[in-house]
This record gives structure tokens, sequence and C-alpha cells, in this order.
């Protein structure tokens, strides 16, 4: 066991897979010499050279797309998109053909690729280094999507992802790669992909969120219990497939339902979860099922993000909302 | 006829100004007006010391992260002023030489990296797009804008740039590609600053030189020493008189050096090596065209310390103005994402407002 953070137990996880599994090469722009922008693949080249590790030219497209052909033949691609804001140029590749490959091919060829890539805001950023795009990804039969709040989550879920014979779109919130340290186990275990988790148990309401979310939810339900309101708190961990039981059998018991997550509300992961919650358990519920999220909005640069922003206030004033309805 | 004589399939890179700043190609620099190589050279000091404040503003905690320019002056002045004022310019995120000869108000640049969107309105009279961040797409933009003159029967060009990293995207070909079929009046202007982030051009491509893409898609091309205003400026000219009279695109290949960080999150030092880092600045663009007024009679050192002088007083007095106008109210998230805020958005606008205690 060792503390570490976020991209500390990233980074572990990567470099124990990489000596396990020979198959295993990473690579994405700057990801190889200087260890991605945000460190998370730091020292692997160093460690396994540079066929395993390298710099890729600047190009989303070839990244996602020869991952794909890689992935195809055999070898493991763990690929790393620099930001989720610059993954769109491969999108057509991830969505048109990494998502498909199996369907396309009736199983014979199958694209068991990893994509990492930091999201969601709050870092004071530059355009197109902040939105929270998992609802377009996971709106995508043939992909899922992983998002890890915590250092032991995020190396147990890695581990799963990379040993997933699908290809799995591992996001990663940015603003809390370095926020606060954890206990992590040394050697390898798994985290499954597709469970939630339930972080905090209660009785008066069921509250879900994911990546950088859980913190500032989990200080709204501190606040929120000392004046005792008891507070189900799940963090979703993956997106698709998404753990309907775990919230079929959170919403049965508490009988109100709030969803917090910083993307923007239309459209979202927010109205799959309470359509989820309508039909699992709407004769359990004493108040509608609600979404507190980003406006619909293209987010805002540094100076009005502010405005954007979930933050513990929000939430709590939406959690009495919710218990007084 | 320049492009024609430096094919850079033959190796063949136009030089005007050697780096010490001497003349080592006689035939083109005696056309330049006086008048028009001070209000370059001013630019270029003016972005520098621009550069050299933003870092510090930087640091001290009162700007948020930007790309320096510095050390790519050169290429950016010489090929604006080779230009039209109404023709177009598509920039890169890492431009601002460029946006200061175009016209555009420093307050404008200060406020967009201290992040604030109305950095990006520029003005009416100023045929220019705002910054983008995302790679290579500019390329099409610049494309679409030069098709879109044989519609509206204007005779102007377009100026766009990119990265050598850039060059990598599927964009930039598609773009390159799509503007020679169309005959579109576009100069496409690769600026070699030697690196994307700390991947150097060579971990880019194994083609010998960036400029040699164009030919694949039959255009004029070739590799200019960038850190000479001189050879830039006329390869510019002989591209944009090409592209003006209707005979479509070029591509240029600026060889230049980036002698700052990336952005003023990375670390060069990383990266970069010391030997590498003196060759590169020795090659400073402002430095070389110093030497050559002053030697020409076109400058003296008591005129340049008035220049800088006044360049560091505008960039207090820009970055002062910004620094007041910089609110964000709460209106300008929602207001501009159509031309009219839909019943969704009003409803989110009217919570919004709530949330913030009354605040418009
Ligand atoms: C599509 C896309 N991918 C990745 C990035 C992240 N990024 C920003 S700048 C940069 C390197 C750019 O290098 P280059 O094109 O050589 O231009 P330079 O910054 O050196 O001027 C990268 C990878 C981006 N902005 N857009």
């Amino acid at each position: 066991m060792g503390a570490l953070n976020n991209i500390e137990a990233l980074n572990q996880a990567l470099d124990q897979m990489m000596e396990k599994d020979e198959k295993i090469v990473i690579y994405g722009e700057d990801a190889g010499f200087e260890g991605g922008v945000f460190r998370a693949t730091k020292g692997l080249q160093a460690k396994y050279g540079k066929d395993r590790c390298f710099d890729s030219p600047l190009t989303e497209a070839a990244i996602i797309g020869t991952g794909i052909g890689m992935a195809i033949n055999g070898m493991k691609p763990v690929l790393e998109i620099q930001f989720q804001g610059f993954l769109f140029p491969g999108l057509n590749q991830l969505l048109v053909h990494g998502a498909r490959f199996r369907n396309r091919s009736r199983g014979r060829f199958t694209v068991p690729m990893v994509v990492r890539m930091p999201y969601g805001g709050g870092i004071r950023a530059l355009e197109h280094h902040s939105e929270s795009i998992e609802a377009i990804l996971a709106h995508t039969p043939g992909l899922k999507v992983v998002i890890p709040s915590n250092p032991y989550d995020t190396k147990g879920l890695m581990i799963s992802a990379i040993k997933d014979p699908d290809p799995v779109v591992f996001l990663e919130p940015k603003r809390i790669y370095r926020a606060f340290k954890q206990e992590v186990p040394e050697e390898l275990y798994e985290v499954p992909i597709g469970k939630a988790r339930i972080l905090k148990e209660g009785n008066d309401i069921t509250v879900v969120g994911w990546g950088a979310m859980i913190p500032e939810i989990q200080s709204a339900v501190k606040d929120l219990e000392e004046e005792g309101i008891s507070v189900e708190l799940i963090d979703l961990r993956t997106i698709s497939p998404i753990d309907k039981e775990a919230i079929e059998n959170s919403v049965k018991k508490t009988g109100r339902f709030l969803v917090v997550h910083e993307a923007v509300k239309s459209f979202g992961v927010g109205a799959e979860l309470i359509s989820i919650v309508n039909e699992k358990a709407f004769l359990h519920l004493e108040c509608p099922p609600t979404r507190l999220t980003g406006y619909d909005i293209t987010i805002p640069l540094a100076k009005g993000e502010g405005y954007f922003m979930i933050n513990p206030e929000k939430i709590k004033s939406k959690v009495k909302e919710l218990i007084n309805y | 006829m320049i492009f024609e004589n430096h094919n850079p399939l033959e190796g063949k890179v136009f030089q005007i100004l050697d780096k010490t700043g001497k003349v080592v190609n006689e035939k083109y620099y005696k056309d330049i007006d006086k008048d028009m190589l001070l209000k370059m050279y001013r630019c270029m000091v003016l972005s520098r010391i621009q550069d050299e404040w933003a870092l510090k503003f930087q640091r001290q905690g009162r700007m948020l992260t930007f790309a320096p320019t510095l050390g790519q002056e050169g290429l950016q002045v010489a090929s604006m002023a080779a230009c039209r004022e109404d023709d177009w310019l598509v920039p890169a995120f890492r431009s601002n030489a460029a946006w200061l000869y175009k016209g555009l108000p420093m307050k404008n640049i200060f406020l967009y990296w201290c992040g604030n969107e109305m950095g990006s309105k520029i003005p009416d009279h100023i045929n220019m797009l705002p910054i983008v961040v995302p790679i290579g797409t500019q390329f099409n933009h610049a494309t679409g804008v030069g098709m879109s003159f044989r519609y509206t029967k204007e005779d102007k060009v377009v100026v766009t740039y990119i990265g050598d990293g850039g060059t990598s995207e599927g964009e930039f070909y598609e773009g390159i590609n799509f503007a020679g079929v169309m005959n579109a009046p576009v100069i496409f202007i690769i600026q070699n600053n030697q690196f994307a982030i700390s991947t150097s051009v060579k971990s880019q491509t194994k083609a010998k030189t960036l400029a040699q893409k164009g030919i694949a898609a039959g255009i004029p091309s070739i590799k200019v020493d960038g850190n000479d205003i001189f050879a830039m400026y006329f390869a510019t000219k002989e591209a944009v008189e090409n592209a003006r009279s209707g005979n479509g695109p070029s591509l240029i290949e600026a060889v230049t050096y980036r002698q700052g960080p990336h952005t003023t999150a990375d670390d060069p030092t990383i990266y970069r090596s010391e030997e590498e880092h003196l060759e590169g600045m020795s090659k400073d663009p402002i430095i070389r065209t110093k030497n050559f007024l002053i030697e020409k009679g076109i400058l003296t050192e008591k005129d340049e310390e008035k220049i800088r002088e006044e360049c560091k007083k505008t960039v207090f007095e820009e970055f002062e103005k910004a620094d007041q106008e910089n609110i964000t109210p709460l209106e300008d998230i929602f207001k501009y994402t159509y031309k009219e805020m839909t019943e969704n958005l009003k409803e989110q606008y009217e919570e919004a407002k709530k949330l913030e205690g009354g605040k418009n």
C-alpha cells in the first residue's frame, strides 16, 4: 500500500500492466518522452523503450485509427488523447469504426483498445479544454465509457479497461488529478466496469455523480448530514454500461433522486438516469427525480466559468428543494 | 519567380538576410519601402515586449495560460505586410505579431488570454477570424473564405498559419488539397518553430521539408528562412500576387524557432538541449533586422531605445485597460449561444440569476 493521487495511481496501473503484458503499446501526442502533458505516462518510455511508449504525430484521427488496426491484430493499444476537447478529429474513427468492427465483422474482428483523455472543467483553461462529453460517447453502442473519481478506482478501473475485450473510453477528471491522495494496494486488482459504488449509505435521498463532481457532492453531503438530512451517495464510475440495479435499489430505499453532472443539461446522462428511475422505481418516488447540471451553453472561459460550475452550495440547495418538495 | 527558383525538393531555402543581418541575396531587398520596414520592425518589437511582460504577468498570477509568439515575429509581420489591409487573416493560436500588425487592439489579446471571450470579438473593420485552439481546422476555414470571393466578387486573398505539428493533422492536407482544386486565393503558412509541445519536427514527419507537402496538392510551395523578414515578405508577396490574379493557393514553410515555452504551462528545458536553444536563439529575427536597419542608416540606437520605451508603455496601458474591462456579466455566458435565447435558455438564465443572488 502507498498513498497515491489519481495520476500516480494511473501511472502505476499502466506500468504494472505493461510489465505483465508485452502486447500493450502506449502512444499519443507528447505521451512518450515527456510522459504526456499531465505526466500520466511518465517514465514508461525510459523503462519499456520507444517501441512500447512513444510520441505520435499530432493527429487524433491517426492515433485512434491506427489503434484500431493494432487492436484488430492482437495488440493492446492504450492511447492518449491530450485533452478530451481534441478528440473530435478522432471521433470519426472512434464512433464509426472503433465501436463497430465487432458488429460489422460478426465477431471476427474486435477492437480491445483503451482511449484515455483528461476531461472536465474548473481549471481556468483555454477553449476546448473543459467540456464533458460523456453523453456523446455513451450514446454510441459498442463503446464502454468509464470515469474514475479516486485513486483506488483509477488503478482498478484502468486494469479492467486494459483487460476488457471491447473499446473502452477512459475519461479522467483532470481537476482532481492531483487533488488528494488515497491508499492504493501495490498489487494488481480490478474494479469491475459497469458497477457503481455506494460511497455513503443514507435514507432520505439518493444523489448520483461521477468524476470531479464526487468531491463537490461529498462536501455538500457533509453539511447536509449536519442538518439531519441522510444522503445515499453513489459514484456511478461507469457511464456505459450503466449500473441500473444500484440506482433502482437505492431509490426504492430513499424515494428521492438527484443526479449531478457538470456536462450540459439537455440530452445528457442525467436524463438517462432519470428515465431509469422512472421505469424502475416510479411508485417509490416522493418527488420528481431531478438533475443538477451545467447550462446548455458552450462552457465559458475562465472569467465566466464560475457561473457554469457545480459547487456544494448549488447541490445543497437542490437537495433541500427535493427533501421539502 | 521566387517559388519557381526555390524548389523545396531540391533542398532550396529562400533567404535574403543571413542570421547576422547581412544581405546575401541582393536581387530582392532593394524594392522595399523604408517606412514599411520601420513599421514591421516596430510591430515585432511591440509583440516581443508584450510577450515578455505577459510571461511576467502570468507568473504573478495576473494572466492565465497563454502561448507566446516570442521568436516568430518576423515571419508574421512580413507576411501581413505583403498583403493589403482588407485581405483576410485566419490565424493559428500563436499569431500575436500578426494580430497586432492587422490592427487588433492589444487589449483584446490580453482579454482573451485572461479568460474573457470579449477578446475574441474582432472589430468590424478587421478581416480576421478569432483565435481558435483546435489545431489544423483553420486551414479549411481559410479555404472557404477564399472560395467565397468568387461569389462576392472581391479581389482579396487569405493568409493562414499553422504549426509544424499541425501539418500532421488530416485537415492540413484536406485544406490545401481543396484550395488547390478550387483555385482558392489562400496563402498557407507553416510556422516551423521546430517543436509541437515536446515533440520535435523530426518525430512529426519523415518528409525532408514541410514545404514539399504542398507539392502533393499541386500548389506552388517553398521553404523560406522565416526569421528573415525580407525573404518572408517577397515570398508572400509573390504568392499574394499570384492568388490575386486568379492563380490559386501557395504554401510557404517558414523556418523559425520558438524561443519560449509552448505555453506558460510548459517547461521546455525537459525536451530541448541547451545547444539547440542557443542555436535557435542565434537566428533571432529582431536582432537580425535591427543590424540591417542600423547598418543601412535607417535606424539609430537612439531610435531603437525610443521604440522600446513606447512599446513598453503601450503594453502597460493595454494590459491596464484589459484588467479593468475583464468582467463577464452573467448574461454574457448565455447570450451568444443563438441569435435569440431559446425558451430553454431563458429559463436557465433565470435560474442562474437566482443562484447568483440576482446578478445579471
Ligand atoms: C486537434 C488538437 N489536438 C491537440 C491539441 C493540443 N495542442 C495544443 S498546441 C499543440 C502543439 C502544436 O504544435 P504546432 O502545431 O507545431 O504549433 P506550435 O504550438 O508549435 O506553434 C497541441 C498538441 C490541440 N490544440 N488541437
